[in-house]
């Protein structure tokens, strides 16, 4: 419960985050992290972090998920040299393509090491909840593959953003519950998701998608994530002989930045770049902009930047980007902010879906929304530095942001 | 006495009379701010020990009727401030109050200052659903100050090493949840939980008062000699909203 860290602290907390010090014995990070819960969650969580250190790094364990990252998901993804943009915005502008992993994001990463964890911890039903629809997509197909009962829980107003995906949930056997209560988005989700496991901590395991979250969740999946950043890194070693200036990523709850950044936080020399949704602007309510506007708090079992008022009550939020829409972001972001090693910025919906368009017409390739706020932040650095080298984070693919796109940038009356 | 003890000692001495204590639950400022005092002294009336909810965004231990009233408690504007101003003003309840905050609110508010101000409105303990016993340190201390009860919950699914601790830990009286799940919905009372809930009895030096889906008589007869007194929640919470007398209704909890 203390405040942001003091300067002097930062260098201290930065060497202890390269040595792999957090999150500490008590789910820390700095002074970010930690687990709070209602006390029917304590001994599922105890059994999930024991669960998690017998298996996660065990050589049998490491194997399967390799598997199947290798024959299901379809890893490594490539990293894509972006010619034309790249000429446009002055820049050598580098893709790292979590777009085109099995089910069209990042998610799947996590997902199905999750799903293996669960099934090997005797777990009889997964139960998630997903914003965009990516993670719930992920998260039923992990499921389906693995051959476990999955439910997925989803707000009524990103069921209809993001209708295609749950169509795609329902076909791969899920049950996609509607979440009608508080803001009826991601944070919705996740406070049903975790009623359902509350209900029910023995047999059920809670599937969740982004680095937020009660301890061990934020480590967990920073760790099944990290192979996107391990994957770019040497691919970028391999294509250019060095690593890029700058690296970008976006961030909501903060997943795939996570993954992209953890295995470049020890190399000085990169920049590292989060861009949040800025939404229609800096008002309350108007982004999801949470680094940006937030203050320390606690929502969904963790101490970490929230956008909240003056009493601690939770912010609604507005991003264009379902996958963006969320008032809180991950402990271990919270610390990379409050120690300077990554700089957050925020993309506009306009911005964002500006870049939509750029990188379609440009590249051949339709970005999900949530990684176009990255490639707004990329063009931004671009413009101020000219001729440098950029890797993005392309997160996922925009197939699933149709519905938006037609009212949109697809809309005759849209500006 | 403390404020603490204060707790302890209206529970036991209701519950020496040979029926559970009544600790009755109401969310601040619902289903009318306007009429807030007027509804703690209804509570009042039939009641032990009174739980006033801070309404919070994402109660995540709650259920549908809690949600609800926090929701439609937070659109009229109750915050803590407002139900500590209200509660310093008020001076005629004899029954203990605690506040159920989930913990943003109070960190919101401020730890430091906020045993002072709990002090002055006459509370005389807290229970935070989302601060295990392992997190409460900050706040355990500034409570301590005062002598202001924080009251650990317990629950089936705890573990034996854990639940003594956590009976150790707490304040007041052990809250033991009857059941996994969040709060309101009506549950039978099998004879596992009877075993558990005299298990925390045998490890608690407070008393034990067991909460969450306890809505009838036949479920409180039964409970009976096996805990000092029940929670009554998201009941209560439909009572006010059919504008019902909650001390009425309380009443009929008991034996005639």
């Amino acid at each position: 419960m203390s405040t942001p860290v003091a300067s002097p602290d930062a260098a201290r907390l930065l060497a202890d985050l390269i040595a792999g010090r957090f999150p500490d014995e008590r789910g820390r990070f700095g002074p970010f992290g930690g687990r709070y819960v209602p006390e029917t969650l304590i001994p599922a969580l105890e059994r999930l972090e024991r669960g998690v250190r017998a298996h996660l790094h065990a050589s049998d364990f490491q194997a399967d998920f390799a598997r199947q990252l290798t024959t299901w998901v379809g890893r490594p993804t490539a990293l894509t040299f972006a010619e034309r943009l790249s000429q446009r915005w002055g820049a050598k502008l580098w893709l790292k393509r979590e777009d085109l992993a099995h089910t069209g994001a990042h998610k799947i990463n996590n997902a199905i090491g999750q799903a293996l964890l669960a099934r090997r911890l005797g777990a009889k039903r997964i139960v998630a909840e997903t914003g965009a629809g990516q993670h719930g997509v992920a998260s039923a197909a992990a499921c389906a593959r693995l051959g476990l009962p999955c439910t997925v829980y989803m707000g009524a107003i990103d069921m209809e953003r993001q209708a295609p995906n749950v169509g795609r949930m329902r076909l791969l056997g899920a049950e996609v519950v509607p979440v009608t209560s508080g803001d009826r988005t991601l944070r919705a989700a996740i406070d049903e998701a975790l009623r359902d496991w509350v209900a029910d901590p023995t047999d059920t395991y809670y599937l969740l998608g982004s680095a937020v979250g009660p301890h061990p969740y934020p480590y967990l999946v920073r760790e099944l994530q990290a192979v996107i950043g391990r994957e770019a890194r040497a691919q970028m070693l391999a294509a250019t002989g060095a690593l890029p200036d700058v690296l970008i990523a976006c961030v909501g709850g903060g997943s795939n930045s996570m993954g992209a950044f953890h295995a470049f936080i020890g190399d000085a020399a990169v920049r590292i770049i989060g861009i949040e949704a800025g939404g229609r602007g800096a008002g309350l309510g108007d982004n999801a902009a949470t680094v940006a506007h937030g203050r320390p708090g606690v929502l969904h079992g963790t101490y970490s930047m929230l956008l909240q008022n003056e009493d601690g009550q939770i912010q609604e939020t507005h991003s264009v980007s379902a996958g963006l829409d969320y008032p809180g972001v991950g402990p271990e972001h919270a610390l990379l902010a409050a120690i300077g090693r990554v700089s957050y910025q925020t993309a506009s919906d306009d911005e964002a879906l500006e870049c939509v368009r750029s990188l379609s017409e440009n590249e051949g390739i339709l970005p999900a929304l949530e990684s176009a706020h990255a490639l707004a932040g990329a063009r931004r650095y671009a413009q101020a530095h000219p001729g440098c080298s950029i890797l993005v984070c392309l997160s996922g693919r925009g197939d699933k942001d149709m519905p938006t796109l037609q009212q949109t940038l697809l809309n005759p009356e849209h500006r | 006495m403390s404020p603490r003890e204060r707790i302890s000692h209206a529970i036991r001495s209701a519950a020496s009379q040979g029926e559970p204590a009544l600790v009755a639950y109401l969310t601040a400022g619902y289903p009318r701010r306007e009429k807030f005092r007027e509804h703690l002294r209804a509570l009042a009336a039939g009641a032990d020990v009174i739980e006033i909810g801070v309404p919070f965004t994402d109660p995540m231990a709650d259920g549908v009727t809690i949600q609800r009233a926090s929701l439609a408690a937070l659109a009229q504007g109750v915050s803590l401030k407002w139900i500590l101003a209200e509660l310093t003003a008020l001076h005629d309840i004899e029954a203990p109050l605690l506040l159920m905050s989930y913990l943003n609110p109070l960190l919101a508010f401020g730890v430091g200052r906020l045993a002072q101000a709990a002090a002055d409105a006459g509370v005389a303990g807290f229970i935070v659903p989302d601060l295990p016993l392992d997190e409460s340190q900050e706040l355990r201390v500034a409570l301590d100050e005062k002598q202001i009860a924080l009251v650990q919950m317990v629950t089936p699914v705890t573990e034996p090493q854990r639940l003594k601790q956590l009976c150790a830990g707490s304040q007041g009286f052990v809250y033991a949840v009857t059941m996994t799940g969040t709060t309101g919905k009506s549950v039978a009372v099998p004879d596992e939980v009877i075993n558990y809930l005299d298990n925390v009895r045998a490890n608690a030096p407070v008393p034990v008062c067991a909460g969450f889906g306890i809505r009838s008589r036949e479920q409180v007869e039964r409970l009976r000699g096996h805990v000092d007194g029940v929670v009554i929640g998201s009941a209560l919470v439909e009572v006010l909203e059919r504008g019902e007398d909650p001390a009425r209704w309380l009443h009929g909890l008991r034996r005639s």
